[in-house]
């Protein structure tokens, strides 16, 4: 293999590209991103950055040094535009074309937008920096969606003396990825601040002076957020051959066609731990499965599937979250130690008879760390949560 | 090789622990503390691996 080419310049990419020429690939790597200003990481964008406590140089994801070291044929600023498999070349907007022996697609996803202009985004440098201007005391922002992504926003927001509004559609935001009890008992960190949170309401529309819920009611804000959930950026994948369907469809080694790997938010995979398919957008996640798309791309004959604990991690006011596993479609929720009102506990959650997730709230890491290792190993419910605090109902 | 941890940056994630439980810990808020700064070629394949799952970016290798 001569020409590898990863499309994706974050950090699914930058992992799969690091991982080719750690596992001693020499030959030609090109890495493609469509941001100009690309390699940088996005987690702080909700936190850090749109709280003006870092700048954005400290969001790099490696230094000059190490990059150069990788020896790049690096194409920023620059969006794949398709991809033909029998002649092996990826199209580049502006019309050029780049061959390749193997293929790392890692072009993540995209935010959903409402109908309407104005309202603000959430996922590039660029989206962050111009909302955290925004972000004055006094200033009215709403925030239409209630998941890790608009709760971490509104916390920030509310810190720097805004009038927040939450609008989710779900009865309890989060209910559907970590439980019913464990949703509400972090949305009253929301509730005690002043935040105000309205369930049950769709919004249709982004209006000039706030938004239009279905019912017709419009809320006035001086600024909007739009954080209800991605789409994956499969578009110029269009006429490939490849299956998509929510992501690129990929087996267990995280290939979608011969010398084709995908990897990261945009990656649909067999995850041979949990015996399903799932597309995660966790950083972590996306490190991962960057060097293993590359690995197995490097070795078919020895391929590993790829059975990651999925990690994810979220800072609202002064709770750190961190959650290991595969909590969606979980049949329970049982507190394994901790005190749910008090915000420190951890919660184990079972699919099967089995032990799928762990949820911590303000707990030492430790606390959660046999609950990740658990997961990893398959264990039984029954016989890991023996010391349930309080069976919750979720 | 020295291993360079920007605590600061640091998410509390243990990924750097999975990944090089003899070169990185993590204190009782979960910051990764480094254990050993030099370390040899033996460990570096686990030390690289634990700067590609770094969710904050925080870990480098400096050449001396």
């Amino acid at each position: 293999m001569r020409r590898i080419v990863v499309v994706g310049a974050s950090a699914a990419g930058l992992a799969a590209a690091e991982t080719l020429r750690r596992e001693g690939y020499d030959g030609t790597l090109t890495l493609v991103g469509d941001e100009p200003l690309a390699l940088y990481d996005r987690p702080p964008l909700s936190k850090q950055i749109l709280a003006a406590e870092w700048e954005p140089e400290r969001l790099a994801l490696r230094t000059p040094d190490a990059l150069a070291a990788l020896n790049l044929d690096l194409r920023l600023g620059v969006a794949a535009t398709g991809l033909e498999p029998a002649d092996r070349t990826v199209e580049l907007a502006h019309g050029s074309a780049l061959p390749y022996d193997g293929l790392v697609i890692a072009t993540g996803v995209r935010p959903r937008r409402l109908p309407g202009e104005g309202a603000h985004i959430l996922r590039t440098l660029d989206d962050a920096l111009t909302l955290r201007k925004r972000l004055t005391p006094g200033r009215r922002l709403v925030v239409v969606g209630a998941g890790f992504l608009g709760a971490e926003a509104a916390a920030v927001a509310w810190r720097l003396g805004c009038e927040v509004t939450l609008l989710e559609p779900a009865p309890v935001p989060l209910a559907h990825a970590v439980g019913m009890e464990v949703g509400k008992v972090l949305t009253n960190a929301h509730l005690e601040r002043g935040v105000k949170l309205r369930c049950g309401v769709t919004v249709t529309e982004v209006t000039e002076d706030g938004v239009r819920l279905a019912d017709g009611e419009v809320i006035e804000a001086d600024e909007v957020l739009v954080a209800v959930g991605s789409l994956p950026n499969t578009e110029w994948l269009a006429g490939s051959g490849l299956t998509v369907g929510d992501g690129v469809v990929c087996d267990e080694y995280c290939a979608a066609a011969p010398n084709v790997y995908a990897a990261g938010d945009v990656a649909r995979w067999y995850n041979p731990l949990f015996g399903t398919s799932m597309r995660i957008e966790h950083r972590t996640t996306a490190a991962e499965q960057g060097m293993a798309a590359a690995r197995n791309l490097l070795r078919p004959e020895a391929g590993k599937p790829f059975a990651p604990v999925p990690y994810f991690w979220s800072d609202q006011y002064d709770m750190k979250i961190q959650a290991y596993g595969y909590l969606r479609g979980h049949d329970e929720v049982a507190l394994v130690e901790g005190d749910l009102a008090e915000r420190k506990f951890v919660a184990a959650y079972r699919t099967g008879d089995r032990v799928t997730g762990a949820l911590a709230v303000g707990m030492p890491p430790k606390a959660i760390r046999q609950w990740r290792q658990a997961i990893a190993t398959g264990a039984a419910w029954h016989d890991s949560v023996r010391t349930t605090v309080t069976a919750v109902e979720s | 090789m020295k291993v360079e941890l920007e605590a600061d940056k640091c998410v509390a994630s243990g990924q750097c622990v999975l990944a090089a439980m003899d070169v990185f810990d993590q204190d009782d808020d979960g910051i990764a503390i480094l254990l050993e700064e030099q370390v040899g070629d033996d460990r570096l394949d686990d030390v690289k691996e634990a700067i590609a799952v770094c969710p904050a970016a925080a870990i480098r290798l400096v050449e001396q």
